[in-house]
């Protein structure tokens, strides 16, 4: 098995050969800022374009294809144009609380996208709470969309950013209580900790029923995070015309637009590291041979597969189902995932003491 | 079926292939040479922008079912990259004028593309708003939207096909190349009387009311 | 009628007519409500639908003429007739009272002929803004455009709340103004720029939360004055008009229109061309509903769902381009008959539509009728009783949802309808999923009408033979017929020219958006915009 591991140990050594230890670990955050950031767009771009691909699948139409071949830079063309975008000033605004939320939705989606394990090594901060951190850090969004829509001055921006508050404070429940299963059947919070258990068994297989049932809760719960269809209500596009982000023009919009789709795919990789093993192969007990053959395709690949196939659901639900009332929403979160997620942790708990 | 020999007086058959002139008087232009550098960074900044043209879904009648249609399966503008179809004017690059405009409408429509951010493209889309097309000689309706605001490309038909929306839609997309973005002017507005609307009425996206910030 | 004879005897005040199931009642303006409440309340046969209220200016005088009909025998129309000589101040007494649309109509008839209405509480312009000079339906209107130039600032916000009322106070009549809303109230604007209001509607909603407690549409964002520039037009111009009305029933607006001007003409229109008229008719109505299903998913979140309804829709969309050169705008009725026959490929491509759309119909229910969240939202809103749609007037697709049975195509067959067998879809419960479900339904009866005359298309001349000028011998003709949305009527006043001195379209969308006033209340704002879907208006039918 390849890990990514080999080549960041070799930068950290080569570059502690050559300079102070000090020194070494700036140049590495540095190179580590740069890298994650970068990822982070063209991720965003992939899936901008991955996203207008599988849309027009689902509505017999064929999407673009004019921009380079089979249009695959149609995503950067919209980034040079939305860089190049006016900043509108808008009157009668607080102009700094307005800067802030575009700010703050991006910056919590960059956090929580950097603790995320894609390889064993490949891997910005292995805190032992990296559980306890992604669900924090993820939740910081719900705040710049609440300032986007109060600080923007209007009624659409308002009504939208008070619902997107209700909605992601109830579904933050379900998916902590969600994750909380798994971290009662690994017994660690540590991200790593937790993919390197599931090197024979996958959690979704090795926690049997109770965390088959988490996983589908944390998908619906996640699904309704990142505010997209079903369930985006706070920009509900025919009755808020663009919702909490109404206002915003330009790079600050396009802020947001990344946001969105680096959340979807955010909730995904959590989704595969707690239950779908992360960047593990898929190995079954006993047969060697297949094991062996899995381990030749790289721990990266795996992992990006499992995350696209969650996206790819996202996708499919986002475009086939019309948009819940806000009634609705907080009735199936309230009335029907809550108490699920609660009664699953004592499952799981039943689970992991007489049965594993 | 090919199309043999139409005859217009004083144009020839040649004319009809490809109106070539744009790139052509840029060429001439440019004959004398320019800066390499913001020329090719022109020439990116150019093909982004003339590629990503995000429509304002706007349209006041019957020309609007048309612009449905090039939004579905049939037409599929998504092809070019311009099914991003924003509802809020702030985000988006193009504003079809579908249909007529009347008097209470110009306002709202001026409104609108005030709204908008720079760089800002307008397609007059039909003969309504065009030149009034079949209400000319009504009270009520504004003989063309360049009345109001200034047009880049005008479609004409009553209502035109999803072709030639398309077709009008490449056209900007040409004008869109032929610019050089760093002498873009800062407000491209050829109409004078541009003071721009009162804020804070009953318009679509009301501005004022909820007390926010600082205020 | 016998019944209607008798009531009529008892108005002493009234000069009355008959002429083919159109009985002319005219009273003077003093005994109009007496005569309405009268023809409203009595016991044998209560008149509780009105069809349409016509404004006219007849020179010396300015007159309002009422279309009232029964639903038990919904084929008789009465036409109370009243008028006004005061040019000034004219003042004739309210109906909006006795019937819940007439608000709406009399606002209409006040915004183009100056007609004040004594006790209704709203006499705002209708479609005009207010400070607009001139009332642009009077024969001596100036049209200098001058008078009126192109305003460059937004209507003032207190002009569209403040209702100037003129009513009875202890016996005395008073000017007042009312407030729309209280100056606490929290308002939000939809539209006229606003991608769920089907067009340039404006609706302002007072909210608490998420709840609506009050709705006020507000109309003319798209008033081209069709009615005012067919009086200068002649006949054949006109009919070039009114596909531009309801633009996706555009061919039932012009069919409806020919058939008043050859009833005025008694011309004797070509079986061929009957038939050609009811298939085109019913393939339009089948591409609208496809577009209103869409739509009504679109606003509803799913626009997966609007694609595939307007994929399906652009099949017929070919047919009509074959056979009529348009796609949209099909332009394909002309006075006498239809323009031009039918293309060879017609017949064959519409038989091979009807099994495919039977097919896509089903993969439409598998969509989204099935779907829970959509089921879920869809029943138990917006509640509409069989009484008030009546009274409300809103016809079609809406009001058979709550059991009214107003098909015009039954009613009053007209065309090739009554060769086709086919059933009046009714449904009773009147809520948001009856009407969205009776649209799915009405496609498949049209579907049926469509198999049954397609093969049956008789030979012979497709348009009758009509002179280069037409002119329409003096008097007033008016003709009904079923839109896709609800009743289309045309009334024509003729005095013998080329060109009408009064036409008026009844526009089925405009009583539509008058219910979301009172099934709106106490909804959510999600279910305001998913109960314009499924009402499923036209705005530019609305504002002419």
């Amino acid at each position: 098995m390849f890990h990514f591991e080999v080549v960041t140990q070799w930068i950290d050594r080569f570059l502690r050969t050559y300079l102070q230890g000090g020194w070494a670990l700036f140049i590495e955050f540095v190179l580590i800022g740069v890298v994650v950031l970068t990822a982070y767009a063209v991720l965003a771009l992939i899936l901008i374009y991955v996203e207008r691909k599988v849309c027009a699948f689902f509505q017999c139409r064929i999407g673009p294809n004019r921009v380079g071949p089979f249009g695959v830079f149609q995503s950067v063309a919209d980034m040079i144009k939305i860089l190049l975008k006016e900043l509108i000033k808008i009157d009668r605004v607080d102009p700094r609380l307005f800067r802030l939320a575009a700010y703050l939705v991006i910056i919590a989606s960059i956090c929580t996208f950097g603790a995320i394990p894609f390889d064993k090594g490949l891997h910005a901060v292995d805190f032992n709470i990296g559980v306890f951190y992604l669900l924090a850090v993820s939740s910081l969004g719900v705040v710049g969309i609440l300032l986007a829509g109060w600080a923007s001055n209007n009624k659409y921006t308002m009504i939208g950013a008070m619902r997107s508050g209700a909605q992601l404070i109830s579904y933050e429940l379900s998916c902590g209580l969600a994750l909380m299963t798994i971290v009662m059947l690994s017994g660690s919070m540590q991200l790593s900790v937790i993919v390197e258990q599931q090197s024979y068994a996958w959690n979704i297989f090795r926690g049997g029923i109770p965390a088959i049932i988490a996983f589908v809760i944390y998908l619906i719960a996640g699904h309704a995070e990142t505010n997209r269809g079903p369930f985006d209500l706070p920009e509900a596009e025919s009755e808020l015309t663009a919702g909490y982000h109404t206002e915003y023009s330009g790079i600050q919009f396009g802020f947001f637009y990344l946001a969105e789709y680096l959340n979807m795919f955010i909730i995904a990789a959590i989704a595969t590291t707690l239950f779908l093993g992360g960047w593990m192969p898929l190995h079954i007990p006993g047969w060697d041979g297949f094991n062996e053959v899995m381990d030749y395709i790289p721990p990266v690949l795996w992992f990006f597969a499992k995350s696209f196939i969650c996206v790819f659901l996202a996708l499919w639900v986002r475009w086939t189902m019309p948009r819940l009332r806000i009634d609705q929403l907080l009735n199936l979160e309230w009335k029907i995932l809550m108490p699920i997620s609660l009664l699953n942790i004592i499952l799981m708990a039943i689970w992991v003491i007489w049965i594993i | 079926m090919e199309v043999k020999n139409i005859s217009i007086k004083n144009m020839k058959y040649e004319d009809f292939k490809e109106n070539e002139y744009l790139e052509e008087y840029v060429k001439e232009l440019k004959a004398n040479g320019v800066n390499i550098a913001i020329a090719k960074l022109d020439d990116l900044i150019n093909w982004g922008r003339s590629n990503s043209v995000w429509p304002l879904t706007f349209a006041t009648s019957c020309c609007g079912i048309e612009f449905m249609c090039l939004g579905a399966a049939r037409y599929d503008f998504a092809r070019f990259g311009w099914e991003v179809t924003r509802n809020s004017p702030r985000q988006a690059d193009v504003i079809f004028c579908c249909g007529t405009i009347v008097h209470k409408m110009a306002p709202v429509l001026k409104r609108l593309y005030d709204q908008m951010a720079e760089p800002k493209y307008v397609m007059a889309f039909g003969s309504c708003a065009i030149s009034g097309g079949p209400f000319k000689s009504s009270y009520h309706t504004v003989m063309g939207v360049d009345q109001i605001i200034p047009v880049d490309v005008y479609i004409p038909g009553c209502p035109p096909r999803p072709d030639a929306m398309i077709y009008g839609m490449m056209q900007l997309s040409r004008k869109i190349k032929m610019q050089e973005f760093f002498k873009l002017p800062k407000q491209p507005h050829p109409i004078e009387n541009n003071e721009p609307v009162e804020t804070g009425h009953a318009l679509s996206l009301p501005t004022e009311t909820t007390k926010g910030g600082d205020q | 009628m016998k019944v209607i004879d008798e009531l009529l005897s008892k108005l002493p005040f009234a000069t009355t007519g008959l002429k083919d199931k159109t009985y002319t009642v005219s009273v003077p303006k003093e005994n109009l409500y007496e005569a309405a409440s009268f023809l409203k309340k009595n016991d044998k046969l209560s008149f509780d639908f009105l069809m349409d209220v016509v404004g006219m200016d007849y020179g010396d005088n300015l007159g309002v003429i009422y279309y009232l009909s029964a639903t038990q025998y919904p084929s008789y129309i009465i036409a109370l007739k009243t008028a006004t000589d005061d040019r000034e101040d004219p003042q004739i007494d309210s109906i909006s009272d006795l019937w819940e649309s007439a608000g709406l109509y009399e606002r209409e008839v006040h915004d183009f002929f100056g007609i004040r209405f004594v006790n209704n509480q709203d006499m705002r312009r209708l479609f005009l803004r207010q400070d607009w000079n001139g009332y642009p339906l009077r024969k001596d209107y100036d049209t200098n455009p001058e008078l009126n130039p192109i305003p460059l600032c937004n209507e003032d916000l207190n002009d569209m709340e403040n209702m100037p009322v003129i009513e009875m106070v202890v016996g005395e009549k008073q000017d007042n103004v009312h407030k729309l809303f209280d100056a606490e109230e929290y308002i939000v604007n939809f539209g006229p720029q606003h991608p769920a209001t089907h067009g340039v509607l404006h609706l302002r909603v007072s909210l608490e939360g998420e709840m609506i407690k009050k709705v006020d549409p507000n109309f003319g964002y798209i008033h081209r004055g069709i009615e005012k520039m067919s009086e200068a037009y002649t006949y054949p111009q006109i009919l070039h008009l009114t596909d531009r009305l309801d633009y996706l029933s555009g061919t039932i607006n012009r069919h409806g229109t020919c058939l008043a001007v050859e009833k005025g003409l008694e011309l004797d229109v070509p079986e061929r061309a009957h038939y050609i008229r009811t298939i085109i008719d019913e393939l339009t109505r089948v591409a609208s509903h496809l577009l209103g299903w869409g739509c009504m998913a679109m606003d509803m979140g799913s626009i997966t769902a609007f694609v595939y309804g307007m994929r399906d829709r652009e099949k017929i969309m070919d047919i009509f381009e074959e056979t009529c050169g348009g796609r949209l705008m099909a332009n394909y009725s002309v006075i006498g008959g239809v323009m031009n026959d039918i293309h060879p490929n017609f017949q064959k491509r519409v038989k091979e539509f009807i099994p495919y759309m039977r097919k896509m119909l089903k993969e439409h229910h598998l969509l989204f009728t099935g779907n829970p969240i959509a089921r879920d939202r869809m029943e138990g809103v917006g509640y509409l009783s069989k009484e008030q749609a009546i009274s409300l007037g809103a016809t079609g697709p809406t009001g058979r949802a709550s059991g009214w049975s107003n098909d015009v195509r039954k009613i009053e067959p007209y065309a090739a309808y009554r060769h086709a067998d086919f059933k009046e879809v009714l449904r009773s419960d009147g809520l948001t999923f009856d009407r969205y479900i009776i649209r799915l339904d009405e496609i498949e009866e049209s579907l049926k009408i469509i198999e049954q005359l397609i093969d049956n298309i008789p030979g012979g001349a497709y348009a009758a033979k009509t002179k280069a000028i037409i002119k329409l011998p003096e008097g007033e003709f008016h003709q009904r017929v079923e839109g896709a949305r609800g009743e289309f009527d045309v009334y024509i006043n003729s005095k013998g020219d080329k060109s009408p001195y009064r036409i008026k379209f009844r526009s089925p969308c405009m009583t539509l958006v008058n219910t979301l006033k009172s099934i709106a209340v106490g909804t959510k704002v999600a279910d305001l915009i998913m109960l314009g879907g499924s009402l499923d208006y036209v705005v530019p039918c609305i504002d002419r």
